[in-house]
């Protein structure tokens, strides 16, 4: 039988056509995204978020960096703030933050071969596109046993209709502890690719925060990988309010043993957006602590997908690891995809998962309205508190209330 | 003045009529009981009155100063001056006692076209009325109901009759539950609310509560009607006999 060549999509001709014409795409990388294409819905992890079909067309990347927006959510955000507009990387500060060493770095990025890489050895293809087109690496050494109050924030736009790609490494040596805050700005009819990786030694805490507030019509795609070193803290919070497309990935390995890691994220999504956040949780040692806390308000004819894997391999003893997902639905057009697995090799470890789909409670809804709020401010209220509980997990105060904030203003604009 | 006449109800696909021809008036400044046995209709015409939408009115209306409550939205309800305490008071994790409480009292004074609360009086309304029924701050900070014992809950909804300051309030079995310690909290707290252009309607299944809180009125429910009405010691008369004349009446 002869083997099936699927026709290429407008988005994969334009993907080839930018790759083909240009000597600085690093041709090993494209060749692994080349070799399946874009995923598609009967690739196992992209089974709900159909990039094939969804990515109408893939705009060519900036050649020089566009202007930023003047408005910026965080800018009360006491931080050491990095721009990074289309993935155009020029400078970086010199002496940024005490403890704290920047560089821009022409090192070959991961697209999961590399040595201890935590992204899937057999080729996630928007990992491997990202490694193919983004021009250099933003690299981050936090030195051994600074604790680093001012959070590191990178502000990625992607400020018109092209594509943008951008790849930070982090390094945060033994004993360190710092804050990586990731917002996505993202143009109407803009693809953001963007990959950071975070390698946490030992005794280290850290919390990664990464925001979407795209455009309605725009594309973002993040892919996140932690490695944890022993009796480190790893906090990692997504908040998701923009974008056509937004899918967050995020591989995590504990290498070390007694190491917590708390994943949370929140999306509020109307209209057709959709939102999938898919995470693979790696217990390769014992005595590791995993928690997850995922929420998504879902009106109109929003689509939420979760995914989330933990793995615990046959030594990882005494592993505990608690994964939840609760989504609400305010519409009868709305979707939620929860897809939670357990994979567990060890016969000591306790493991849960639970997730809930729902509409509000309509006994509650009445509680609240007897006291005289009109409906739309009782559901506000109850949904501002079902989304408090997964930003509850996100440990900078400023950030926390920034989120709460942004969520206040979300539910306030549905009326 | 509330005045409720031949209120016909059925829950909502129909199948099952719970109130048939209910009449009741209660005047300014009168504390109305309704005693009566399991399923006559106590707790749904306390839901219909504060607008539970699981109902189907089939005939008759309620008005509360002339105004038909029928027609309005729990919330507009609660704004015109009615105040149900709940027999099971929700639990809201993630909305703090607080922020519940001034986004409730807000949300009746916008209604009303009255300004917002200052915070300072709101907090300063808050603390005495707390403190009158022994509800300790730190329950205020938690999450609405969230973890609070049955007679906690019950002082906690008194508490917010008291901030809310309605012109009925509508007690559904609020002595379910509670010791006869709390008993005695809850019902001062109801007392020191009685006043001359505020009523109250009571319901319970016993005659305990109205020693504490004395009624001008007591009227016995049987199959969604008033069946009887009398002062207060009709009360006293249903604790030694039981309800068993009134039931088999209307059996009849």
């Amino acid at each position: 039988m002869a083997s099936v060549t699927p026709l290429k999509t407008a988005a994969e001709l334009s993907l080839l056509a930018q790759a083909e014409g240009s000597k600085s795409v690093r041709q090993n990388s494209f060749a692994r995204y080349a070799a399946k294409g874009l995923p598609h819905r009967r690739v196992e992890a992209y089974h709900y978020t159909d990039i094939r079909a969804l990515l109408k067309d893939a705009p060519a990347p900036a050649q020089k960096a566009g202007v930023a927006p003047t408005h910026f959510a965080f800018n009360e955000i006491d931080a050491c703030v990095i721009t990074l507009i289309d993935g155009q990387l020029t400078a970086v500060p010199t002496n940024p933050l005490a403890g704290v060493s920047m560089n821009i770095s022409d090192e070959v990025p991961d697209d999961g071969l590399a040595a201890r890489s935590v992204f899937p050895s057999d080729g996630d293809p928007i990992i491997a596109l990202n490694a193919a087109f983004v021009h250099r690496t933003l690299r981050i050494v936090i030195d051994a046993g600074c604790a680093i109050e001012k959070p590191v924030l990178l502000r990625c736009i992607t400020a018109g209709a092209v594509s943008a790609y951008s790849r930070v490494v982090v390094e945060v040596a033994n004993g360190a502890s710092m804050t990586l805050i990731e917002c996505h700005e993202c143009a109407s009819g803009g693809l953001t690719n963007s990959v950071v990786e975070i390698a946490a030694g030992d005794d280290v805490s850290v919390e990664h925060i990464r925001v979407n507030l795209g455009d309605e019509s725009a594309t973002v795609l993040t892919s996140f990988g932690g490695r944890i070193g022993a009796r480190s803290a790893l906090t990692s919070g997504n908040f998701v309010t923009g974008g056509a497309l937004s899918r967050h990935q995020v591989f995590l390995r504990f290498e070390g043993e007694g190491a917590t890691a708390t994943i949370s994220g929140a999306a509020l999504l109307k209209d057709r957006q959709q939102a999938d956040t898919t995470l693979v949780v790696d217990h390769s040692v014992p005595e590791c602590v995993s928690r997850e806390h995922f929420a998504h308000v879902l009106d109109g004819e929003a689509t939420g997908v979760f995914q989330g894997k933990i793995i615990v391999r046959p030594h990882a003893q005494k592993t505990d690891g608690k994964m939840m997902s609760r989504a609400v639905l305010l519409a009868d057009g709305a979707t939620m995809n929860n897809k939670p697995e357990l994979e567990i090799f060890a016969d000591d470890v306790q493991c849960g998962h639970g997730a809930t789909v729902g509409a509000l409670d309509d006994d509650l809804l009445f509680y609240l309205r007897a006291r005289g709020l009109p409906k739309p401010e009782a559901e506000a209220l109850m949904l501002q508190a079902f989304v408090g509980e997964a930003l509850e997990m996100i440990a900078h105060d400023g950030m926390r209330e920034r989120l709460e904030w942004l969520s206040e203003t979300w539910l306030k604009a549905r009326g | 003045m509330l005045e409720i006449r031949n209120l016909h109800v059925a829950i909502e696909d129909g199948s099952k009529k719970i109130l048939n021809g209910l009449d009741l008036t209660i005047h300014n400044g009168e504390v109305a009981a309704i005693m009566g046995p399991n399923g006559s209709g106590k707790s749904t015409l306390s839901y219909v009155i504060a607008g539970k939408p699981d109902y189907e009115i089939l005939d008759g209306e309620i008005l509360l100063d002339g105004e038909n409550l029928l027609e309005m939205e729990a919330d507009a309800r609660a704004a015109a001056g009615v105040f149900l305490a709940f027999q099971y008071p929700l639990e809201i994790p993630g909305v703090a006692t607080m922020t519940f409480l001034k986004a409730a009292m807000n949300a009746q004074s916008r209604a009303r076209g009255e300004g917002e609360l200052k915070t300072p009086d709101f907090m300063r309304r808050v603390k005495l009325g707390a403190e009158k029924l022994g509800i300790p701050q730190e329950m205020l900070r938690r999450g609405l109901n969230v973890g609070f014992s049955g007679g906690e809950k019950k002082r906690m909804e008194i508490l917010q009759m008291a901030l809310l300051e309605p012109s009925i309030g509508i007690l559904d079995e609020t002595d379910s539950g509670l010791d006869i310690d709390a008993l005695k909290i809850v019902s001062e707290g109801v007392n020191a609310l009685r006043s001359a252009d505020r009523s109250f309607l009571v319901i319970t299944h016993y005659q305990r509560l109205l020693n504490y809180i004395v009624p001008d009125t007591v009227h016995v429910m049987s199959k969604g009607r008033i069946v009887k009405t009398g002062g207060k010691e009709l009360a006293l008369e249903l604790e030694a006999n039981g309800y068993a004349d009134y039931v088999s009446d209307v059996a009849a």
